[in-house]
């Protein structure tokens, strides 16, 4: 199996992420969607190791899983954060981040 | 031990260090064991140090010891290293620094012990003994001066430390503001010094003097612009105002830093660079003149004073004045003699009129004090003993080292300034004993309050002042003139290897007798004079005052520098300020920043349309750039 | 066999994903990232990586997901959406995607097609457990003071309030 065709499904993925990202319209969904991108990072990352034959990038792999998990941990509790103020989770509705 | 002599100036520095960070848990008890120990610490170490150095200093070798902590400014072929540096010019200084300050952190345990701020105290006190101990231990210029920059510190703190005085907040304010004008002329100093000399270490400039590198206008110069800083550092005119102002301190502060070791800094320096302002002989007529004047000035104003503490700030003043005028004619073993001897019988004094003020709570008005003789026994004698080494009674230090100092000028044939010296030499006799009869004797002139809680000081103050009595008649033995015997100037030999000596002193065996006989009559006449005036016939000094209105009003209010100073600087200098700060600062400074504040404000407003706080346009945004920047790396 | 299972389960990560966008109901939505999740795990074993297969379908298909599970199940998502506004940010936003999608092609075209692992040994978890405690010892071990401060800080964030 030529590891060309994992980059093209690990681009198909990101891409459908992106897309998830852009056209879904609230938080949890759309968290969803970046887990998708950095799986579809990770997916690239583990071809990239193989067709190099270089170990680190498996181990980045690594650390991005376990930053994934932080992230997850941390987002997850701001969208609960948000909920129990708002009592809704539609990103439309959350426009506080300007100035 | 005395390989470790770098860790002097640590001692203090360290239990510093440990007062102000945990000061608040200590307990007064600690607190008054630590910060004597940390100073007694640098005693031993210092000397231990001069014990090393002793009999390699009387083999006539310059080299002391130096350490190289680690090399601090590096650029190019320049080059300063924070080296600590003792020899013996150090040693003198570091002793004298280190035991006096002791003394006085022990009595400042007595002095000091209702105070609400014991801890910061004291955690000031050992940060100016360190500071002290960094300035003389120095082995360049540019170390030296962050020591000087940090006396300068402690004595502001230490000023204005009951800052909730005004008066003394003040008198802080204005020590540390007349010091900087002498520091600026310093710096000036030291730009010109690493400009031309490429260096700024003591050794590296000696030798560039002795190539003759350097043209003697420059060194002029250099020399001229440093004792400016040290006019401003030792309280010399023109720059000396602040320092009676500086009595607003605790009174061991004044004993400590403002009498026996911040203000003789400048003398230090001054020998430190004798080569410099030997090599320059108008900048040695400078400092010669200056502290001749500054010597019978300040002893004039001293006269009518009536404040305990102001009187001996201004003798401070006039006896740094014989010291400089020791460096003058080129005699530094005599000036720096006799800043070894005034540390201490000034420091005596000031503690002993520390004890007379304790005693009468706080009272510092001569004209309600008098009797306090047989109420306050130790400290009158210690007291009288200071007195009578200042006044140049022979026999005790005092008479010595001002006597070196004299027979110097004479020997260099500047009979002017030998005469100028005299004058101070009566005055301050007169004066001192003024001094004495004031407080202790006649009539008792305070309130029956006062008197009801009158009681000599407990013995952690009297101890100290014994000890330094017993120093200030002791002293002097080790610099014994000529007349004496050939090799009894020990302290001149001890300090050969580091001063220059510019001129051979070519006296008689006759006139030094005569000097010697002269400078003891001058003495005598000055102390009987005040006998007359203060206690045989006490009507005298309202008399002369009468006859004399315009002098006794011009010396009474100092001369009016004072006011004249205000006149002429500080007013100008408040509305000039105001007007560029009305005319400039306001309209153009201001409106500069207001209007870029305003525009970029303007701009702002209408970027922030962009930013709609909603992620999907951010993210939006976030695409657009990866396209972008993959377009770019792509094509 | 490779190729099969290769189509096999690319087939079913994309379709997950694409259901995905097309479904409302946030519950199904964590349910087709798991089955995606858990496929791309039999992709990365395809790949030679088994530790991270491993730590994929534990990590992302089991902690992640159970997360996800959890909030959706503490929130109302019977919410009616109101209409769309600013639709051209969709529209170009899309194409701008679509951009990059051919960009990356373009990337992906100057990759070599065959790899150069062919050692069977690649991949093995004891190699990769060597590099992890030898180079990468110190990102390694701030990796564990990041996840302590995460923790911390989502326990932080997601207290109630005592009132």
């Amino acid at each position: 199996m030529s590891p060309v065709a994992f980059f093209i499904l690990s681009l198909l993925l990101f891409t459908l992420g992106a897309l998830a990202f852009l056209f879904k319209r609230d938080l949890i969904t759309q968290f969803m969607a970046i887990e998708i991108m950095l799986n579809a990072a990770n997916l690239a990352l583990v071809a990239g190791a193989k067709t190099w034959a270089s170990l680190d990038s498996q181990v980045v792999v690594f650390f991005v899983i376990t930053v994934a998990a932080a992230e997850a941990a941390v987002g997850l509790a701001i969208i609960l954060l948000i909920y129990r103020q708002k009592k809704n989770i539609r990103s439309e509705e959350i426009n506080l981040l300007k100035g | 031990m005395s390989e470790y002599f770098w860790l002097i100036p640590l001692f203090p520095a360290a239990s510093s260090f440990i007062l102000v960070i945990f000061g608040r848990w200590l307990p007064k008890k600690y607190v008054s064991v630590q910060a004597p120990l940390a100073v007694l610490l640098s005693f031993i170490f210092g000397l231990a140090s001069f014990l090393k150095i002793y009999p390699r200093g009387l083999g006539h070798e310059a080299a002391g010891l130096s350490k190289t902590l680690f090399s601090w400014i590096h650029s190019g072929s320049f080059q300063i290293d924070f080296t600590f540096w003792f020899d013996q010019l150090t040693a003198v200084m570091v002793l004298v620094v280190s035991g006096v300050g002791f003394i006085i952190h022990v009595y400042s345990i007595g002095y000091m012990a209702e105070d609400r701020s014991y801890t910061r105290y004291f955690s000031l006190l050992n940060l100016f003994t360190f500071a002290m101990l960094l300035l003389v231990m120095a082995g360049n210029m540019v170390l030296m001066f962050v020591g000087w920059e940090g006396v300068g510190l402690c004595s502001y703190l230490l000023i204005g430390f009951w800052f909730e005085r005004p008066s003394a907040a003040s008198a802080g304010k204005k020590a540390f503001i007349v010091n900087r004008i002498g520091d600026a002329a310093f710096l000036l100093g030291l730009f010109f010094l690493l400009f031309n000399f490429k260096t700024a270490s003591f050794p590296e400039i000696n030798r560039a003097l002795t190539d003759g590198r350097i043209s003697s206008s420059l060194a002029t110069l250099i020399a001229l612009l440093f004792f400016a800083g040290a006019t401003g550092k030792s309280a010399q005119i023109p720059l000396y105002v602040w320092l009676p102002d500086a009595m607003e301190g605790p009174t061991p502060v004044s004993a400590l830093i403002h009498a026996a070791t911040m203000v003789t800094a400048g003398v230090y320096m001054v020998s430190r660079l004798n080569v410099l302002y030997s090599y320059s002989g108008i900048a040695a007529e400078v400092v010669a003149i200056i502290g001749a004047l500054t010597a019978v000035y300040a002893g004039t104003i001293a006269l009518t004073q009536f404040d305990i503490k102001r009187v001996l700030a201004y003798s401070t003043i006039s006896q740094i004045g014989y010291m400089f005028l020791g460096c003058g004619v080129g005699a530094f073993a005599a000036g720096m003699f006799h800043l070894y001897t005034h540390a201490f019988f000034k420091s005596l004094l000031f503690l002993a009129a520390g004890s007379v003020m304790h005693a009468l709570s706080g009272e510092l008005d001569m004209r309600r004090m008098g009797g306090l003789k047989k109420h306050l026994p130790i400290t009158y004698s210690t007291f009288l003993i200071g007195a009578i080494t200042i006044a140049g009674v022979p026999f005790f230090s005092g008479f010595f080292s001002k006597d070196a100092i004299l027979t110097q000028c004479y020997a260099q044939g500047k009979y002017f300034l030998w005469l100028l010296g005299l004058t101070g030499a009566i005055i301050t006799a007169f004066y001192m004993f003024r001094l004495i009869f004031l407080t202790f004797h006649g009539q008792e002139r305070f309130s029956a309050e006062i008197r009801h809680h009158l009681h000599e000081s407990p013995p952690v103050m009297t101890i100290p002042l014994i000890i330094l009595a017993f120093f200030s008649i002791i002293a002097g033995y080790i610099g014994l003139p000529v007349v004496f015997g050939h090799d009894l100037n020990f302290f001149e030999r001890f300090l050969e290897p580091v001063i220059i000596r510019a001129y051979e002193t070519h006296l008689s065996l006759g006139i030094e007798w005569l000097l010697i006989i002269i400078s003891s009559v001058i003495a005598f006449v000055g102390i009987f004079l005040a006998y007359v005036f203060y206690l045989k016939s006490p009507h005298l000094p309202h008399q002369l005052a009468s006859r004399f209105p315009g002098v006794y009003r011009l010396l009474f209010n100092k001369y009016y520098v004072d006011e004249i100073y205000n006149i002429l600087f500080v007013k100008p200098l408040v509305k000039g300020s105001e007007m560029v700060y009305y005319n400039f600062d306001l309209p153009i400074i201001d409106g500069a920043v207001n209007g870029s504040a305003k525009t970029v404000s303007f701009f702002g407003r209408i970027l922030s349309l962009v930013q709609s706080g909603l992620i999907r346009d951010y993210a939006l945004v976030f695409i657009l750039g990866v396209a972008i920047i993959l377009g770019l790396i792509l094509f | 066999m490779a190729t099969f299972l290769f189509y096999l389960l690319s087939i079913i990560t994309v379709a997950s994903v694409v259901a995905m966008i097309f479904s409302r109901h946030q519950a199904h939505n964590a349910l087709l990232l798991a089955v995606a999740f858990t496929s791309l795990g039999g992709l990365f074993a395809l790949l030679q990586a088994p530790f991270i297969a491993t730590v994929q379908i534990i990590i992302y298909a089991g902690a992640i997901m159970v997360l996800f599970i959890f909030v959706i199940m503490m929130i109302d998502l019977r919410q009616p959406f109101p209409p769309l506004r600013k639709k051209w940010v969709f529209a170009l936003g899309a194409l701008l995607i679509v951009v990059i999608f051919f960009e990356l092609i373009m990337v992906i075209k100057s990759f070599p097609t065959a790899s150069k692992a062919t050692n069977l040994d690649f991949g093995h978890p004891a190699s990769l457990g060597k590099l992890l405690f030898s180079k990468y010892l110190y990102p390694f071990e701030i990796t564990s003071i990041l996840i302590v401060a995460a923790m911390v800080g989502s326990l932080y964030l997601a207290r109630r309030k005592e009132r």
